[in-house]
């Protein structure tokens, strides 16, 4: 756990700030919102939040397991590099909405970019 | 493989089944509607064992406390004995009042309870016609105003329960309901929050009881009840809603008719959906109450999110098919 980046955004509250917005931003954009199609929104919206917590430097109980598990049946849909880079330009562009600077933008995209193996199956 | 206990009869509970799996699979009746957790219908209680916290979600804490479990949820991970509820703890008695026709094929169902029973318009019961079919309904009624519990039932093609309740339940019968369920109800504060209410169908009998119950709770912002309908002839309570907007300046009444020409000039043309997006292109700080047909309720979900509804102010209450 990344304590002080997770301070520095405002913790928790911080990510219920973000949540809404950036899952917005997810739905409305046309390269990855098809994944969401399907979902169960309230159930999807506490996973956002989960996921927020996580690159925002927060304590989180994701394995590499869970998130290869978690998206094996999106990758086999064909999630790849392109719609992984999406979520993040999403998260940075919420980050950027929410008047974070960009230094810790960039601390969060660095932390999104560890989970990007698990979760495109490599 | 863990074993499950029934009325005296001890079976095995192979995995991958559910305790409802199990008693279904040996005809044991066990009522069920949703089959995924929902609806509340299966409800059982263990009284040799622990339920799995997995089959608990969504129960009151009171019931959790008594090992009460949702069966279609169930997988035991040890030895259990379990029950139907009792009633008086988990179902009570209600006393038919009166069934009333509101429209070709809804009618309302007023229940008199035997206990005073502790509830919030826009939550839903269980009405039981015996120990093996059971189906959830929405209470349009509102506790402070009403002594009586409200339920619009629609006629369902080939539909067991609501055939029996068109064609045979009638005043002064004595049926089983369950606790009050659900979390699409109104809750005091932020009285000046805008208010967006859609339904189709049936599914006006919880936005009826919301609205009614807001408007009483002192709730100052606009309120905007959408309520759609294939047929004119579907709209019922119009006289009411009309009444309620004509008493109070804040409340407004949109009846909505989507597959048949209009000539009244007060009711608009098309789905109801459609015709409260155009009416409302922003949502922020709006609070949205959505009920009724599964595809509207859904699309509506993530519409009324898009333009700006926070997820935590998005109430709804679809119809769960029975299964």
């Amino acid at each position: 756990m990344n304590q002080t980046l997770f301070q520095k955004l405002g913790g928790e509250a911080a990510v219920d700030a973000a949540v809404d917005i950036f899952y917005r931003k997810v739905l409305s954009d046309d390269r990855i919102s098809g994944f969401f199609d399907d979902v169960d929104m309230e159930k999807q919206a506490a996973k956002q939040k989960a996921f927020l917590t996580m690159a925002f430097g927060g304590t989180n109980n994701y394995t590499g397991m869970d998130l290869r598990r978690g998206h094996a049946h999106l990758v086999k849909r064909g999630l790849n590099d392109s719609h992984f880079d999406a979520v993040v330009e999403d998260l940075a562009a919420t980050l950027k909405e929410l008047n974070v600077a960009n230094e810790h933008i960039a601390e969060v995209a660095a932390l999104c970019e560890t989970t990007r193996k698990d979760i495109l199956g490599k | 493989m863990p074993k499950l206990t029934y009325n005296s009869i001890t079976y095995t509970c192979p995995e991958n089944q559910t305790v409802l799996d199990v008693l279904h699979a040996h005809d044991v009746p066990v009522p069920s509607s949703c089959h995924s957790g929902v609806c509340q219908t299966c409800l059982m209680q263990a009284v040799k064992g622990t339920p799995p916290e997995a089959a608990q979600k969504g129960l009151k804490d009171t019931l959790k406390a008594q090992n009460y479990f949702l069966a279609c949820c169930c997988h035991p991970d040890a030895d259990l004995e379990v029950a139907l509820p009792n009633s008086g703890t988990a179902r009570s008695k209600a006393t038919v009042k009166s069934i009333d026709r509101l429209c070709n094929d809804i009618v309302g169902v007023s229940l008199i309870c035997e206990q005073p029973l502790d509830y919030k318009a826009g939550q839903f019961i269980n009405l039981f016609k015996d120990n093996t079919l059971a189906r959830s309904y929405s209470l349009a009624s509102v506790p402070a105003q009403d002594n009586h519990l409200e339920l619009h039932v629609r006629k369902v093609p080939e539909g067991r329960m609501s055939s029996w309740i068109h064609h045979k339940l009638k005043s002064g019968d004595t049926v089983e309901i369950s606790l009050p369920v659900g979390d699409c109800f109104y809750t005091p504060g932020r009285p000046e929050q805008s208010m967006l209410l859609i339904g189709t169908g049936s599914g006006l009998a919880p936005l009826y009881g919301i609205a009614r119950d807001a408007i009483a709770q002192g709730h100052t912002g606009p309120i905007s009840l959408y309520h759609g309908s294939t047929t004119v002839e579907g709209l019922y309570l119009m006289n009411e809603l009309r009444q309620l907007a004509e008493i109070h300046g804040n409340f407004n009444y949109i009846p909505c008719v989507s597959d048949e020409p209009v000539t009244d000039q007060s009711i608009r043309d098309g789905q109801v959906l459609d015709v409260a997006l155009a009416d409302n292109a922003k949502l922020t700080g709006s609070r949205v109450f959505l009920c009724g047909n599964p595809n509207m309720v859904k699309a509506a979900k993530k519409k009324t999110f898009l333009i700006g509804a926070s997820m935590k102010d998005i109430y709804s209450d679809a119809f769960v098919p029975a299964n």
